[in-house]
């Protein structure tokens, strides 16, 4: 341990830590801006500044190791001026929008600047005449909003190893933009949002969608239906208050019936449904010696991107089931709009992601149009729905739970699990292991696929047969998964795995780039512990279970893997060889 | 293949240089002396062979002012000016070009249409003396055909001559 002090306080840190861990640790508020708690320290703004006895230079906490007896100085009249120097700087090449920025009252940089409470900026304004990119109709970036602090750059280039953002140019032109100077959508851009949930400031936010979803909510012909991801519920409170991780399910449905959703659907119902389809299909390869192995999910629309442009090599393990979302959706138009004498050309299904992925899955391919019309209308990201609630001028906080439209909105706990990393596999093991062996597994709970490990692996039995699995979670953490299953492809011996997870986004689904903002490792953990809790008091926790699912497969489908199913609820994939890192 | 270079081009330039240590600007300094500029395309297939990140190379690109994203001239005229070259009357070929064109190697002609510049091997020395533009190699060149095609520039995909 090491010894130093802060502002004459005695603080002991382990070797490594910064001078701002160690002044977290003794309560000492330094200011950050361009620090993320969730990544490494990028020491571009240097708002952070201390003083340290014996040296002349000012060093800036975020990125400076305690070293023994280092005597700090976090505040004198001189080391605030710095900092006021530095915030007025930013603001004099920053547009002045605040009040119809996407970021109003939860922006980084709006919070340090009230925080200094300047009054004016002395500086000259020369704000950057620089294009807004819309082009993925995913995330919006505006470069004229960034402060240059390269989260988004790390977060891109080495988190998610897509790499399709960087600076370019230098000094004061240095301007954030997609690799290569192209526009987004011609990048190798995967629309994870993760960018977007990491950014301190508007220069990266999803593509607000909630103004067709009012206008649509306005015309009195349209049957607006909603549905509600498993990854929503245990982070939609953090916008009002909630402690994270509460389980916000009843309120949410309530909200979204007062806001005029004629029907509220779960997509934790198309989760469960998913499990039918993709146990079924596992199952099936398992047990057939010739079938290509291991099966890889795709639930999550980043990840199939980024296999469509990187690793299209993999097509084959790839599950053909659509994401629980694609599923509510094509089953709205088909499925409940016949039971509810409806026209399907009315329905406008409305989706609540956590995701900005999602809003281009939805027109992915042809197989997203398998009603007959686009089956999902418009994907809206948590975000954006805390923002229509709060338009609304509900009180969330006091609504009484509700209940959702059973028919597409009754879920089991494998379906709510989905949200986190690991909770598909396990979801999917629950019922593979009753489909090979005619009942429930012993003990539910696969602790293996839980936890935020970027890879995660087990072993497990089912009838003597043994599993092996694989999840990761953040797309950086794919290629050592993807590479034992090549050399074993490629050596033509029995393959590492036979079924591998992967979710784009880090902690899965919870950490979604749609989610509110200021994720770290605690949050996700917290909102996973959220779904884990609501499976855990389920009545049924396995998708086989669910009544309304074997109504569904009664009364419609006729069964997993069937014409119908097959129809409304797989897709396919193509190689995009186009788009090069 | 790229409008303005030959995979070849590219991929000898790529060879080159990977795997050395701060190789990168090296290699794209071979871009530019070989295009005059740093083609997209090129720098795309550079990324490939050399596995470095487009991200990447664009931030080398436009952080240092040297390097050139567009095309300097319409036509770029590049006279190679290795030593097979050399040998078989290059030097007279570059001051035929510069008088047509009314340019000294390393400008652009006032209209924009063209840029005359000098390389070093091209990697054709079969084919000496040798003068590109753009895409297109011309081979055993002499000082009328040089000016034929200085009158009627063809800069079509076609890559080698
Ligand atoms: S959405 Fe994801 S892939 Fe696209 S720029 Fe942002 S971090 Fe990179
Ligand atoms: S876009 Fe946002 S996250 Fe990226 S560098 Fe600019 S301010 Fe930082
Ligand atoms: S992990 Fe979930 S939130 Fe992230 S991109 Fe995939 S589906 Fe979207
Ligand atoms: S927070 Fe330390 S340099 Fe920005
Ligand atoms: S010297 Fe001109 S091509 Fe080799």
């Amino acid at each position: 341990m090491i010894q130093a002090t802060i502002n004459s306080l005695p603080v002991e840190v382990a070797p490594g830590a910064t001078i701002l861990d160690a002044a977290r640790q003794v309560s000492v508020h330094i200011p950050t801006l361009c620090k993320h708690p969730d990544l490494e320290a990028t020491a571009a703004c240097g708002i952070c500044i201390v003083r340290v006895a014996g040296s002349t230079k000012m060093l800036r906490a975020c990125c400076t190791p305690v070293e023994a007896d280092m005597e700090i100085t976090t505040e004198d009249p001189e080391i605030i001026q710095v900092r006021r120097t530095v915030v007025e700087m930013i603001l004099s090449r920053h547009p002045n929008e605040c009040l119809t920025c996407g970021r109003n009252q939860n922006c980084e940089l709006q919070t340090i600047a009230a925080d200094f409470g300047l009054r004016e900026i002395c500086l000259d304004s020369i704000v950057p005449d620089l294009p807004i990119d819309n082009s993925t109709r995913a995330i919006t970036l505006d470069p004229r909003k960034c402060i240059s602090c390269g989260r988004c750059i790390q977060v891109c280039q080495q988190i998610q190893d897509v790499w399709a953002l960087s600076f370019l140019q230098r000094g004061i032109d240095t301007r954030i933009a997609a690799a290569g100077d192209i526009s987004l959508a011609d990048s190798p851009c995967v629309r994870c949002g993760q960018c977007s949930a990491h950014c301190p400031t508007g220069a990266i936010v999803e593509y607000d969608e909630t103004q067709e979803v009012w206008d649509k909510l306005l015309d009195p012909d349209a049957f607006c239906v909603a549905q509600l991801a498993p990854a929503v519920r245990v982070a939609i409170g953090e916008a009002f208050g909630f402690p994270v991780g509460t389980n916000l399910t009843g309120k949410t449905y309530a909200a979204l019936r007062r806001m005029g959703f004629k029907a509220v659907f779960d997509t934790n119902f198309g989760a469960d449904l998913t499990v039918m389809e993709e146990a079924h299909e596992f199952v099936g390869r398992f047990t057939n010696a010739k079938s290509v192995l291991p099966l890889i999910t795709t639930c999550c629309p980043s990840w199939v991107d980024f296999m469509e442009k990187f690793h299209d090599d993999m097509i084959p393990h790839f599950s053909s089931c659509k994401s629980p979302q694609a599923m509510v959706g094509a089953l709205a138009k088909t499925y409940y709009a016949e039971k509810m004498g409806l026209d399907p050309a009315k329905v406008y299904v409305v989706s609540v992601m956590p995701c900005t992925a999602k809003k281009f899955e939805i027109i992915r391919s042809k197989e997203m149009h398998s009603s007959g019309f686009w089956d999902v209308d418009v994907s809206l990201t948590t975000r954006e729905l805390a923002r229509m609630i709060k338009q609304s001028g509900i009180n969330f906080r006091v609504l009484a739970e509700e209940q959702p439209d059973h028919l597409l909105g009754a879920y089991t706990g494998a379906g709510t699990i989905f949200g986190a990393t690991g909770g598909v596999m396990e979801a999917a093991l629950r019922t593979s292991y009753y489909l090979m062996t005619g009942e429930n597994p012993a003990r539910l709970e696969f602790l293996k696929t839980r936890g935020l490990d970027g890879v995660k692996e087990g072993k497990f039995d089912i009838a003597g047969k043994e599993i092996r699995f694989a999840v990761a979670h953040g797309l950086g953490n794919v290629e050592t998964v993807l590479t034992k299953v090549r050399e074993a492809r490629d050596a033509g011996t029995e393959p590492p795995y036979h079924f591998i997870e992967v979710m784009a986004c880090p902690g899965g689904c919870v950490g979604g780039g749609g989610q509110p903002y200021g994720v770290t490792d605690n949050l996700r953990a917290k909102r996973a512990a959220g779904l884990y809790q609501d499976d855990q008091a389920g009545l049924w926790r396995c998708a086989h279970e669910n009544p309304y699912i074997q109504k569904l497969y009664e009364d419609f489908l006729g069964e997993p893997l069937g014409e119908k199913s097959e129809q409304l609820l797989h897709t396919s994939y193509h190689p995009r060889p186009t788009y090069r890192r | 293949m790229s409008p303005t270079g030959t995979e070849d081009d590219v991929a000898a330039i790529a060879k080159r240089w990977k795997n050395k240590r701060g190789s990168l600007i090296m290699a794209l300094h071979g871009l530019q002396d070989r295009y005059g500029y740093v083609p997209r395309e090129a720098a795309m297939s550079l990324g490939e062979q050399m596995d470095v990140p487009l991200a990447r190379i664009y931030e080398v690109l436009t952080f240092y002012n040297y390097f050139r994203l567009k095309s300097p001239g319409k036509h770029v005229v590049s006279v190679c000016m290795g030593t097979a070259c050399y040998l078989k009357g290059a030097p007279q070929l570059l001051s035929r070009a510069s008088e047509e064109l009314g340019i000294k190697p390393g400008e652009t002609t006032a209209d924009g249409e063209f840029h005359l510049q000098v390389v070093r091997c091209v990697g054709c020395c079969g084919l000496a003396p040798v003068v590109t533009v753009n895409a297109k190699l011309l081979a055993k060149v002499t000082g009328e055909s040089l000016e034929a095609h200085l009158l009627t520039p063809t800069t079509a995909e076609d890559g080698k001559a």
